[in-house]
């Protein structure tokens, strides 16, 4: 665990019990069984917004707390245990691409209805299956003084619940290239956008968006024509950074549950977790959990240091966390055996949200190739 | 090998008369794990009739309880000609992979008799009794009762994890008849289903679907020439049922079926994504392993010399069948990335919304039919002869 201040102390404490009461795996579960419109409990996101959790990365001249990353994967480390739903991830990357990007008009106008939890934000980037930041065939085409947006993008975290996306599109070149992309913050409901909610194994929300002749005015451009990706992917590598807080939370959870299973389930007349066998994959399992939780913190503090090594550490956390989960996952159901497949139990519903955030803004497989390409292998 | 070139000819010959057409085109259908509740109807119901009438849906059971009477190696000829046009065993489930076997080996003449041709005809539904919420891989630890009642015996208890009880009309069952002995008090009876003190609850699994359920007895009633074996005798031969149902497992069922993952990856993968090398060889890994699997499953065949009993070595197959089918529905998920994840609407295709489901409901294989863990321990102890720390089992 990183030495924390006494605000973040104090941040994740509150976050520990807040989940831990007002919002357990049994909340998720009742989000899910009411097929909820938006895929969370917005009374549970009003609550909070209220206390500040929608505005930890945002300056305190836009309504935040200014507390950083490595704050809110505290607080995300907390709402991955319950598997709690809620757009505060989501909304931190779009706020991440304004904070990084913005000009002082785009952050006045957006972040304090972020902060305050008015107005979800998110990430509208993939155009396909797999995470894949640079093929970019949405366009937008200067018209007049502003910009007109053609194209779809898949799989968008949160976007049915969205006000604000923050759209990749091309101004110049071919899917691909990593010149000629630009950034656009697109109002949810301008004219041309339209959104299908799309039902996924872990019940979280997700969309495609289709823009169809979408006008935009010049204030939409976020950062320079044609020199978005840098951007782009600077605000996704804070994405992944949280995701990655988020499936630590789900990790050591699925990891917690498991065990207490093994200190109380009685087969040949003793508690499983007396067979060295069991014993020797628990202990394993304990050993990449702290591997991972070191990479995901190194991540964290990174951004929060706008350190050089930020992608490089980001790709390590992902990947890294991304195996342990992976394996801490189906371990749960195994180690359960018959119980664990059926769904009243919540082992199921850890193994689904993790093969979702491990696929979410790059797998294991795309991090390791990333951090390699980096590291100059 | 005259013989068998002249029983393959027998066989194309008869299969291309009876297999009717219109079932070919469902051969590529995956194959449930745990066979639904719809009875066959039209050219399905056919197929199923003209399979039962020949025998060949049991094919090494002998003719005169209405089996095939084939030797093991006609039975291959005959699977190979079947594989060949996509022909499926109609009157495959428990009774044929598991009881029928087991009964053949243990049972009285009568038993047999009464029990046997209604499984070669697809007549009966079988279930199995056998785990219990707190015996689980401690299967001997069951608590299911029977007592003597007479002209009857009389059960009473629960079961878990029974496999299609919903439509079974029977089940074969583990029961305890002496609680002062662990293996030694334990029987095995046949249960009709249908009366009034059985009562089943289907358990939701996370793939959405319910293939099991609780088995609630209160009451139930057992003819006394439905235990099979002698009383307190039931263990042995429920751990032999056991062992073929694990050899049922071994096979190409729990390898998944279904398209090969080069293909999938090649519609969903394009060759210059990061990660793409890295998928491609895990990829080649799981294709390697899975050839091993089958050539292993060949020597076993041709080792066994006829002989189809199965051994602890079907724990091997098994281990290594379950763990090929749940890596290839890893890897198909991830492949195709988020498609794999789609649960439900037009947004994503059959092929993966069904990808999903094989991918979990896959995860049962390490757990049903003995865990992993257990299989395991079998290895261990009886083919690698190292000690036991539980003692005897």
């Amino acid at each position: 665990m990183a030495v924390l201040t006494e605000e973040q102390s104090l941040l994740r404490d509150a976050a520990r019990t807040w989940t831990q009461e007002k919002s357990p795996v049994s909340a998720f579960r009742k989000v899910r069984d009411a097929a909820a419109p938006l895929a969370y409990d917005p009374a549970a996101f009003a609550e909070m917004a209220q206390m500040g959790w929608t505005g930890v990365i945002i300056p305190e001249e836009y309504g935040g707390s200014d507390f950083g990353w490595l704050s809110l994967g505290l607080i995300l480390e907390e709402t991955g245990r319950t598997l709690t739903a809620s757009p505060i991830l989501a909304s931190a990357a779009a706020s991440g691409a304004i904070l990084l990007g913005g000009t002082a008009t785009q952050k006045e106008a957006w972040l304090p209805k972020i902060a305050s939890g008015e107005v979800v934000g998110a990430l509208a980037v993939d155009e396909g299956p797999h995470h894949a930041p640079a093929k970019v065939a949405t366009t937008a085409k200067k018209t007049g003084a502003g910009w007109t947006l053609d194209g779809a993008k898949t799989f968008v975290l949160e976007g049915m619940a969205a006000g604000l996306l923050v759209v990749s599109a091309r101004t110049s070149g071919n899917a691909g290239d990593e010149d000629g992309i630009s950034l656009f913050l697109v109002p949810a409901e301008a004219r041309g956008v339209t959104r299908q909610a799309l039902k996924l194994a872990d019940s979280r929300g997700a969309a495609n968006v289709t823009f169809a002749g979408v006008e935009l005015g010049a204030e939409a451009l976020l950062g320079e024509a044609g020199k978005g990706h840098a951007l782009l992917e600077k605000t996704l590598d804070r994405a992944r950074a949280a995701l990655a807080a988020e499936m630590l939370g789900s990790a050591v959870q699925a990891f917690e549950t498991t065990l207490d299973y093994l200190k109380t389930r009685v087969q040949f007349g003793q508690v499983i977790g007396s067979f060295q066998a069991l014993q020797h994959r628990a202990a394993k399992m304990f050993t990449d959990l702290e591997l991972s939780r070191s990479c995901v913190e190194a991540a964290l503090t990174a951004i929060d240091n706008d350190a050089a090594d930020v992608s490089e550490l980001v790709s390590l956390a992902k990947a890294k966390m991304g195996d342990t989960l992976h394996l801490v996952s189906n371990e749960m159901v195994q180690m359960h055996g018959g119980i664990g497949m059926t769904d009243e139990h919540d082992a199921g519903l850890y193994l689904k949200r993790a093969r979702a955030q491990e696929t979410a803004f790059g797998g294991q497989a795309w991090h390791r190739d990333r951090y390699a390409r980096l590291q100059g292998f | 090998m005259a013989d068998l070139s002249d029983f393959r000819a027998e066989a194309r010959a008869w299969l291309e008369a009876n297999f009717p057409a219109s079932l070919r085109a469902q051969s590529e259908a995956v194959a449930e794990l745990i066979p639904g509740g719809e009875k066959p109807t039209g050219d399905a119901l056919l197929w199923k009739q003209r399979m039962a009438a020949k025998g060949w849906g049991t094919p090494t059971w002998p003719k005169a309880y209405g089996g095939g009477g084939l030797s093991a190696a006609e039975a291959r000829v005959l699977a190979e000609e079947m594989a060949a046009i996509g022909a499926g065993n109609p009157v495959q489930g428990m009774g044929t992979s598991m009881f029928g076997p087991t009964l053949l080996e243990y049972g009285t003449e009568a038993q047999k008799q009464r029990h046997i041709p209604p499984i070669v005809r697809g007549e009966v539904r079988w279930c199995q009794g056998y785990s219990e919420p707190g015996a689980g891989s401690d299967l001997a630890s069951l608590t299911t009762r029977c007592e003597d009642a007479g002209d009857h015996w009389k059960i009473n208890g629960q079961k878990i994890w029974t496999s299609g009880a919903q439509y079974a009309d029977w089940c074969f069952c583990l029961v305890r008849t002496d609680t002062s002995r662990k293996h030694e008090g334990i029987s095995f009876v046949l249960i009709d289903m249908h009366q009034a003190g059985v009562e089943t609850r289907p358990i939701r699994l996370i793939a959405g679907s319910s293939p099991f359920c609780e088995t609630f007895f209160t009451d139930a009633r057992v003819e006394k020439d439905d235990m099979v074996g002698p009383l307190n005798g039931g263990w042995a031969i429920g751990k032999r049922l056991l062992q073929h149902e694990r050899s049922g497992q071994g096979g190409a069922r729990l390898m998944g079926a279904g398209k090969p993952l080069p293909e999938i990856a090649a519609s969903y993968v394009e060759e210059d994504e990061l990660g793409a090398e890295d998928v491609r060889g895990r990829i080649i890994a799981q294709a390697v392993d899975a050839r091993a699997h089958t050539l292993t499953m060949a020597r076993a065949a041709v080792e066994s010399r006829g002989n189809l009993n199965p051994s602890a070595a079907t724990s091997v197959m098994k281990n290594s069948g379950a763990k090929l089918g749940q890596d290839k529905a890893e890897l198909t998920l991830e492949v195709m990335g988020a498609r794999g994840l789609g649960w439900a609407g037009e947004a994503f295709t059959d092929e993966e919304r069904t990808a999903v489901r094989v991918w979990l409901s896959g995860k049962a294989t390490t757990i049903f039919g003995g865990s992993s863990e257990i299989q395991n321990n079998i290895i261990a102890k009886r083919i690698l002869g190292l000690p036991d720390p539980l003692g005897s089992n």
